[in-house]
C-alpha cells in the first residue's frame, strides 16, 4: 500500500490541476513519482539534477502550466541559483516536495550536513518552508502549499520529515548481504 | 574540424525569418541582445540570469504548449552550464523543441574567456549522445539554409549547434525587470485574462 501523504499529494496534484511533474528520485518519493507516472494527465519528468527542475517550473508557467518539483533534501543544494536568479528575479510560483534525508536517525553521515542545511538555504531564497512530521501535516501542508504557490505567486517548499518518511536502514534495503571492510 | 563561422546577427535574422508563432526562450547574454535586435516581440523570454536553465525551461514551456514551437536560442557557455537537460529532452521528447545553442566558442560577458567548445567539445554530438533524435552543426550558407528548413518542419526535438564569430555584438536590451518579462510573455501566449488569473 502506498504511503497515506503520498496518495492525497497525487490527489492534491489533481485537484489543483498539476499538469508538469519534476522529479529527481528518492526511496520516500518512490509512491509519489510512481502515481504521477502512471497518470496521463501529468508530464512526469526524470531529472539529471535539481536544478532543472527549478527551470522546468518556470518554463511550464510561462505556459500556462502548473507544476511541482520533488526531490530529496540533499538536491535542494543543486537548485539555489535557479531559485534565486530565476524564481525570485521573476515572481514565478514555485511548489516542491522535498523528502527529509540527515535529520532524524540518519545512518550516513554525508547527508547530515546539507540535510541541516536546507530550511535555512530555503528560506533565505525567500521560499516558504513547511515541515511537516505526519500524514496529516502533510496533506495540509501540500494543500495550503499549492494554493500559496499558484495563486499568491510564492515559491514553497513542504520538507516530509524523516519522522514520517522513516530513517531507513539503506544498506539492509538494498543489499542482500552486507560486510564491512 | 572545419574553422567556417557566421556571423550571430546574420544567423538570428535568419532563424526567425522562419519563426511564424514560435515561442523563444533565450539563454542570459549575447542571445539576448541578438534577439532583440533582430525581432523584439512579447513571445521572446529574454533571460537575464539563471545560467543552465534555458533549456530546462525550454522543456517546461514546450510540455505545456504543445501545440505551439517552442525554441531554446542559447550559448555555448549557458549550455555546457546545463548539459544534463539535454538527456532529460531526450527522454521526455517533444516534438516541438528545437535547441539552438550560437556557439562562439567564448564566455562573451566576462572577458571573451575560451569555452570548452574552443578545445573541441562538440555539444551536437553530446546532445546525440544524449539520445536527441536530430543533431546538427551549422557553419556555411548551406546547413543555415538546412536549419532553417528543419525549423520550419516538425523534425523535433532537436539540437542545432551554430559556429558564430566571437563578434561584440550591438547591444540592444530589452527590459531587465523579470517580472514585467514573464507577463509579457504570457499574456502573449496565454491572453490577459487567463495570465493573471490562472485557472
Amino acid at each position: 500500500m502506498p504511503d497515506p501523504w503520498t496518495t492525497e499529494a497525487h490527489r492534491l496534484f489533481k485537484k489543483f490541476n498539476i499538469k508538469t511533474v519534476g522529479y529527481v528520485p528518492d526511496a520516500g518519493l518512490t509512491d509519489l513519482i510512481n502515481s504521477c507516472e502512471a497518470d496521463n494527465d501529468i508530464n512526469a519528468v526524470v531529472m539529471t539534477t535539481e536544478e532543472e527542475g527549478i527551470g522546468l517550473s518556470a518554463g511550464a508557467w510561462l505556459g500556462g502550466d502548473k507544476s511541482a518539483v520533488l526531490m530529496q533534501s540533499s538536491g535542494v543544494g543543486n537548485t539555489v541559483n535557479a531559485i534565486a536568479s530565476i524564481i525570485a528575479s521573476c515572481q514565478f510560483p514555485l511548489f516542491m516536495i522535498v523528502t527529509m534525508r540527515g535529520q532524524f536517525g540518519e545512518s550516513n553521515p554525508w547527508q547530515i550536513p546539507m540535510g541541516q542545511a536546507v530550511a535555512p538555504v530555503l528560506k533565505s531564497l525567500g521560499v516558504q518552508v513547511y515541515e511537516v512530521q505526519t500524514d496529516q501535516e502533510a496533506t495540509e501542508a501540500i494543500e495550503a502549499g499549492l494554493k500559496m504557490a499558484f495563486v499568491s505567486n510564492a515559491a514553497v517548499a513542504v520538507l516530509i520529515g524523516q519522522k514520517l518518511i522513516g530513517a531507513k536502514s539503506f544498506i539492509a534495503d538494498v543489499a542482500e548481504e552486507v560486510t564491512h571492510v | 574540424m572545419s574553422d567556417l563561422k557566421l556571423n550571430r546577427s546574420d544567423v538570428m535574422k535568419r532563424i526567425m525569418d522562419v519563426r511564424n508563432n514560435a515561442l523563444v526562450i533565450t539563454g542570459l547574454g549575447s542571445p539576448v541582445w541578438d534577439l532583440a535586435a533582430s525581432d523584439h516581440r512579447p513571445e521572446n523570454f529574454y533571460s537575464w540570469g539563471g545560467m543552465g536553465c534555458a533549456i530546462s525551461m525550454g522543456l517546461g514551456c514546450a510540455l505545456a504548449q504543445s501545440d505551439k514551437k517552442v525554441w531554446v536560442i542559447t550559448g555555448d557557455g549557458e549550455a555546457l552550464m546545463g548539459l544534463g537537460s539535454l538527456a532529460t529532452v531526450a527522454a521526455q521528447r517533444p516534438t516541438n523543441l528545437a535547441i539552438i545553442v550560437l556557439d562562439n566558442e567564448h564566455y562573451g560577458e566576462t572577458g571573451m574567456q575560451r569555452t570548452h567548445t574552443s578545445y573541441g567539445t562538440d555539444i551536437a554530438a553530446i546532445a546525440a549522445g544524449a539520445g536527441i533524435p536530430k543533431t546538427m552543426t551549422v557553419n556555411d550558407e548551406k546547413t543555415l539554409k538546412g536549419l532553417t528548413t528543419a525549423l520550419s518542419s516538425s523534425l523535433l526535438p532537436m539540437v542545432a549547434v551554430v559556429k558564430v564569430t566571437a563578434s561584440k555584438p550591438n547591444l540592444v536590451l530589452p527590459s531587465r525587470d523579470g517580472v514585467y518579462i514573464k507577463n509579457q510573455f504570457r499574456q502573449a501566449v496565454l491572453g490577459a485574462t487567463e495570465a493573471m488569473h490562472s485557472s
